[in-house]
């Protein structure tokens, strides 16, 4: 069974340890501007929201490229770009709803989530766990174990008279 | 690689600015951060300068390591000569701005002379521009930093800012960032006010280049495992340092009623758990996975609503305990409060708490106050108090210099009250059962401090041979004992003089755990870092000759052995309650005295407390200043 980035907002605390664990993994540099994943913040209300790649399982970025750059690794199956055919164009970045791929500051080329070959760095360094690389089916456990816990607050709520 | 970011003179009066490289010998002796900028300060600013004239300069240094993904490696360091105490003035701060502003380009910033109108310094990408703030001037610090934001349409924008306390010259006016961050002693905003300078903001897009990445990463991810894995951290990350409340209010080591008691009776409600009830999440400084401090919610009451992040251990004392304020609601208000005006948590609840003993005393009254009600558990007096200190109003005009100008203006046998050294307030710890805590704030070189030796692990009673190996000689694993605990002083300060430096967090070092990364850790992050090799010995003796430099600063200015004192009350009144261990303790002073020689000892000065010329030749201090930068 496959592997999925899976992201939760709510335990996320802000540190933005995986963009700058990320740019020295990939890019040997500390430097969030070159991460493959961000952490947009809304500061004064208290909201930090992970931003990266889905690894959709149509990928947008794969339909409009238009020198079919953008693959499945068959292995990790992680959408990632052949950079021998990359022309640069940047229509995924225009095109990605979620912001997946970006264009690094320095080199111009498109920065996009690997999974780091199936260990994602961002993820080992999240102690939080607001980033978690895990199958599918874990995924869907965490995601039914939220809902029934709200579920049951308001439960608990309704019968306290 | 850290050698290529720079380091930047801006002359206020002028718009000036130079821009140079900082030479690897700076590195070698002070690494960064607190240890250049002590450096600085000692070459930059002449002896007796008035600390709000525009003679006074203010420095901005992030640590040698800062950046890097471990052990919250944000820590930015501000100094100065002290508007509050005269001496060293010296503040730390975490959040994102110090690494931003090495993203940026620069690691030091020396700010020298004063703008004729409000001035706020921006930094991008090797660039430096001093801009107007007349549009800023007034507004509180989180406004502030948002209107910066806008200003130039990036939200990824980091400013340190002051509120409207520094723009009123608050002595202890601190220097904020984010919606929690401050550099909260001594009174850095305060300067920052009296040239007019109301932010210095930052944005970085700049690479920082490492000797070996693989391995710093690596080493990164081992650290922080390491942190994590202390009992110490995970609590920490679960409630914050409010965690720290739950075992020193229980024995007894609170100060409450100002000094009067040393627990705080029904005082359930300020219990680190009780946080749940208004928090949504904890939040972290730049690449911190210990997120010390609670993001939360007041949805109710005459302030309402209010969001804001903390509170830290210091403000439920300072607004709790000392204050005799019970509910945690008062301590988020009050901190909320603070922190939007941009004053000193510690330093306001302290002379606030001795206010009110003054008020039950008599020696002020209701004239004096301008008929504020200065009784204990008075909440809305605090939070009166509070906002009349950032105004410069009423009562708070005469609390806004700290307390040796209070204590000048209200005299009347108030000074016995004061619960301060240097000039600055004390932690609401009660220090009178723990020689060594009493000892490091004695000592410390930027008046009454526990953040620059506090070796809580002392409160752990550690089999001695565990402090034996850490510390390097005897230590008595009693904290009520005296025995070792100079040492113990003595090496910590040096510690916490390196981690400064190195811009990592202090809480991740040993400061509650024996285990924790300390200098051999350090070493091999400095190594993967910068290729730099430093055996422990050399980082401890660079410790040495950053808290060396900083006694020689506080010399020249006129403080000397009966400086490291403290409050007569500690040697006078023994504490009333508290379990067996803590109570009907007071200081002994011949033994504090026998503590104070050994310690300085240690540090190779003299009885006096003036370093010996074999120690400033071995440390290389000899011939300071020599303006090498």
């Amino acid at each position: 069974m496959r592997k999925f980035l899976f992201l939760d907002p709510e335990k996320c605390t802000g540190c933005r340890i995986c963009e700058t664990a990320c740019s020295l993994h990939h890019e040997k540099v500390c430097n969030p501007a070159r991460a493959r994943v961000h952490i947009a913040k809304w500061e004064t209300s208290g909201l930090y929201i992970p931003v990266v790649c889905l690894h959709c399982e149509t990928p947008i970025c794969e339909e409009v490229c238009p020198v079919r750059a953008i693959k499945r690794d068959a292995k990790t199956g992680a959408v990632v770009i052949d950079y021998d055919l990359c022309v640069g164009c940047r229509l995924c970045v225009l095109y990605c709803p979620f912001a997946g791929a970006g264009i690094d500051t320095v080199t111009g080329k498109i920065l996009k989530c690997d999974l780091c070959d199936g260990d994602p760095v961002c993820v080992r360094f999240c102690d939080p766990r607001a980033l978690q690389y895990v199958k599918s089916s874990r995924a869907n456990m965490m995601k039914m174990r939220k809902a029934a816990e709200k579920f049951s607050e308001l439960m608990q709520k309704l019968l306290t008279p | 690689m850290v050698w290529n970011r720079r380091i930047a003179y801006v002359d206020l009066s002028t718009r000036k600015v130079v821009q140079s490289d900082i030479p690897k010998t700076m590195r070698q002796l002070y690494l960064g951060g607190r240890g250049i900028d002590m450096y600085l300060l000692y070459n930059h600013v002449k002896p007796k300068v008035d600390p709000l004239s525009s003679e006074n300069t203010l420095f901005i240094g992030i640590g040698l390591l800062g950046g890097i993904p471990c052990l919250g490696a944000s820590r930015c360091d501000i100094a100065a000569r002290s508007p509050l105490t005269g001496a060293v003035g010296d503040s730390n701060i975490g959040g994102f701005f110090g690494p931003e502003l090495r993203f940026a380009g620069f690691d030091h910033l020396v700010i020298t002379g004063k703008s004729k109108e409000p001035a706020y310094i921006w930094v991008q990408d090797r660039e430096i521009e001093v801009k107007d703030a007349t549009h800023l001037w007034g507004k509180d610090t989180i406004e502030t930093q948002t209107v910066i934001r806008q200003d130039h349409g990036d939200d990824d924008v980091k400013s340190l800012v002051i509120g409207v306390a520094g723009e009123n010259m608050v002595r202890f006016a601190n220097v904020r960032t984010g919606l929690k961050n401050s550099a909260g002693r001594t009174g850095m905003g305060c300067v920052m006010g009296s040239k007019n300078l109301k932010a210095v903001a930052a944005r970085g897009t700049m690479d920082l280049e490492f000797a070996k990445p693989e391995r710093l990463l690596d080493y990164c991810k081992e650290m922080n495992d390491m942190i994590i894995g202390t009992r110490w951290a995970k609590a920490q990350s679960r409630w914050g340092t409010m965690i720290i409340f739950s075992n020193t209010n229980t024995t007894g080591l609170i100060r409450t009623k100002n000094f009067q008691l040393n627990r705080l009776e029904d005082g359930r409600d300020l219990e680190p758990e009780n946080i749940d009830r208004y928090s949504i999440g904890t939040s972290g400084c730049y690449g911190c996975i210990v997120h010390c401090r609670h993001r939360y919610v007041l949805e109710e009451g005459p302030y309402a609503p209010i969001f804001a992040e903390g509170p830290e251990y210091t403000s439920l004392g300072a607004f709790g305990t000392m204050v005799n304020c019970k509910k945690m609601e008062t301590i988020l208000v009050a901190n909320h409060l603070v922190n939007k005006y941009g004053i000193d948590t510690l330093e306001t609840g302290g002379l606030i708490a001795w206010a009110m003993e003054l008020y039950e005393k008599g020696i002020i009254n209701d004239k004096m106050t301008g008929g504020l009600k200065l009784n204990w558990g008075n909440e809305e007096a605090v939070f009166e108090l509070i906002r009349q200190i950032a105004a410069r109003e009423g009562f708070g005009n005469v609390l806004a210099n700290g307390f040796r100008d209070a204590i000048a203006k209200i005299g009347n046998n108030s000074a016995y009250y004061a619960i301060q050294v240097k000039g600055m307030s004390n932690l609401h710890s009660d220090e009178r059962p723990t020689p060594s805590f009493a000892l490091g704030i004695a000592t410390s070189t930027r008046g009454s401090d526990h953040l620059r030796s506090r070796p809580a692990v002392d409160m752990y009673g550690l089999p001695e041979e565990v402090l034996q190996e850490l510390y390097e000689g005897p230590v008595s694993s009693d904290y009520t004992s005296y025995d070792g605990k100079s040492r113990m002083i003595w090496w910590q300060e040096l510690l916490y003089a390196v981690t400064d430096s190195i811009g990592t967090c202090k809480f991740q070092t040993v400061f509650c755990a024996v285990h924790a990364p300390k200098w051999n850790e350090f070493s091999k992050l400095i190594q993967y870092a910068t290729d730099m090799r430093f055996t422990k010995t050399q980082l401890m003796q660079i410790g040495e000759r950053i808290y060396t430099l900083e006694r020689m600063f506080n010399l020249r200015e006129g403080f000397t052995r009966k400086d490291d004192r403290l409050p007569e009350r500690y040697f006078k009144e023994p504490t009333p309650i508290g379990f067996p261990i803590a109570k009907g303790k007071t200081i002994d002073r011949e033994k504090f005295e026998a503590m104070l020689d050994e310690y300085y000892s240690l540090h190779g000065w003299n009885k006096n407390g003036v370093p010996t010329k074999k120690t400033l030749t071995k440390l290389g201090l000899n011939k300071e200043p020599t303006h090498l930068i």
